[in-house]
């Protein structure tokens, strides 16, 4: 495939600028490759399910590398920086697939897309807030991913298992980090455990739309390519409780949640999430560095 | 007609491809080249190579480094496919590539990548300055997607781990 016919723009090199002299490379085209399928395209409703995914990964990615520079160590930097960008890469793959439904490519995506073409969960919405807050949103998210993509592994689309095969091992990573913070912020200081108990009630709130199933992806669900919300809640809470009972804290109540992510209705905080992330993008299209 | 000879020459020019974030390893000592493959008809050169993490950003400049060395072989008409299955382990890391590791400075992934069960299983991590088996792990995360930050509690210096994955 031509960088002209996927729409990317071609790495034209500067000889005087680069070692590497005067060398024109098409764009890595995953979804080309992907599971050594050579035409890996989503159907729309697959693109439509796998925009969930895709979405939860993106806009996590772009609230954890907020925390760079700002972390309470520079170990903190580090770990959350490098966790946003495994969130990135599988963003990246999967809005390359997502996106090979309709012909656009993963920036498309990612920086074309107004609030309401986005299907994220109001959890990834949820501000940083401190340490504790980001470190329990981490809690969820990862428990989540990691108990979504090992059933997708399985998946009988052969795409969306390679992705999730690939991302399952980097966010058992992930969930590690967060449980083992859950419990130090939690077994610390009267302040840390304080800002702990506040962050669960805080975030509680927006736990069940995770696990809430949805008729949209009823068909996808039946042929094996999607993963049925509600079967992953009874594993993650296991966790959830498991975890804070070591500290002697408890889970909240669930409560009944009206986010409406997966449809395009979201929280308030997604369109200053979105203004920063596209900015550029929008006012310099095509740019590339 | 593609002789056996060109396609080892090809082989063997992809294979040695660095890593540019561990410049001491080559693609192939990483088991991030999968596959070379020469087309008898075209003569084109298909590469396979797959990324260590979903995040890594190495893979570009991997991409660009295999078309650059090809080409310097004579090799014109090159494509590099990028595969996600099976997903990459360090249980492809040749032995060579861990004694070069080793000899970096950079402590290379120890046994078979993490077996997920009931009971984790934690092997020690030699001091790559000293071999020491005390060290301690400061950092589950590192200077790149692939490594953690450890240090030797003997020689007391931080270094690198690669990893089990």
């Amino acid at each position: 495939m031509t960088s002209a016919q996927n729409g990317t723009t071609e790495l034209a090199r500067d000889d005087s600028e680069n070692p590497h002299g005067a060398v024109t490379v098409d764009q890595l085209d995953l979804e080309a490759e992907l599971a050594g399928d050579a035409d890996a395209i989503a159907t729309p409703e697959t693109a439509e399910y796998v925009l969930w995914l895709a979405d939860d990964a993106l806009i996590l990615a772009q609230q954890l590398s907020r925390w760079i520079a700002h972390a309470p160590e520079i170990e903190e930097d580090v770990a959350l920086g490098n966790i946003a960008l495994d969130l990135l890469g599988h963003a990246r793959a999967l809005l390359r697939y997502a996106g090979s439904a309709s012909g656009r490519t993963e920036d498309d995506l990612a920086y074309f897309r107004n609030e309401p073409e986005f299907r994220c969960s109001w959890m990834v919405q949820q501000d940083n807030g401190d340490f504790a807050h980001t470190i329990i949103r981490q809690l969820v998210m990862a428990t989540y991913m990691f108990a979504l993509y090992t059933r997708l592994a399985d998946s009988t689309d052969p795409a969306l298992a390679a992705i999730a095969a690939k991302a399952v091992k980097e966010v058992e990573y992930h969930r590690d980090h967060a449980v083992q913070w859950t419990l130090r912020l939690a077994g610390g200081t009267d302040e840390s455990r304080t800002r702990t108990q506040r962050a669960l009630e805080n975030l509680w709130p927006f736990v069940g739309e995770l696990f809430r199933d949805d008729a949209s992806i009823e068909p996808l669900i039946e042929r094996g390519i999607a993963v049925r919300p509600s079967s992953l809640q009874e594993e993650c809470e296991a966790i959830f409780t498991a975890v804070l009972a070591e500290e002697d804290l408890e889970v909240p109540q669930p409560q009944p949640s009206s986010a409406g992510g997966r449809h395009g209705s979201h929280f308030s905080a997604l369109g200053f999430i979105l203004a920063e992330m596209q900015v550029l993008a929008r006012q310099h299209p095509g740019a590339t560095w | 007609m593609v002789t056996t000879t060109q396609l080892d020459h090809a082989r063997a020019i992809a294979g040695a491809v660095a890593d540019p974030e561990v410049p001491v390893l080559t693609i192939a000592d990483l088991g991030v080249l999968r596959d070379v493959a020469i087309d008898q008809e075209t003569g084109t050169v298909t590469v396979t190579i797959t990324p260590t993490y979903s995040g890594c950003p190495a893979m570009e400049t991997i991409r660009d480094d295999l078309h650059l060395a090809l080409e310097a072989a004579g090799f014109t008409d090159v494509v590099i496919n990028l595969t996600l299955t099976p997903a990459w382990t360090t249980d492809w890391m040749s032995d060579e590539g861990k004694q070069k590791l080793t000899a970096y400075g950079i402590a290379p992934p120890t046994g078979r990548s993490a077996v997920r069960g009931p009971i984790p299983l934690t092997l020690a991590v030699k001091c790559p300055r000293c071999s020491s088996l005390r060290t301690k792990e400061l950092a589950r995360f590192g200077s790149t997607s692939c490594k953690s930050l450890w240090q030797c509690e003997d020689c007391l210096e931080p270094f690198d781990h690669f990893k089990n994955h």
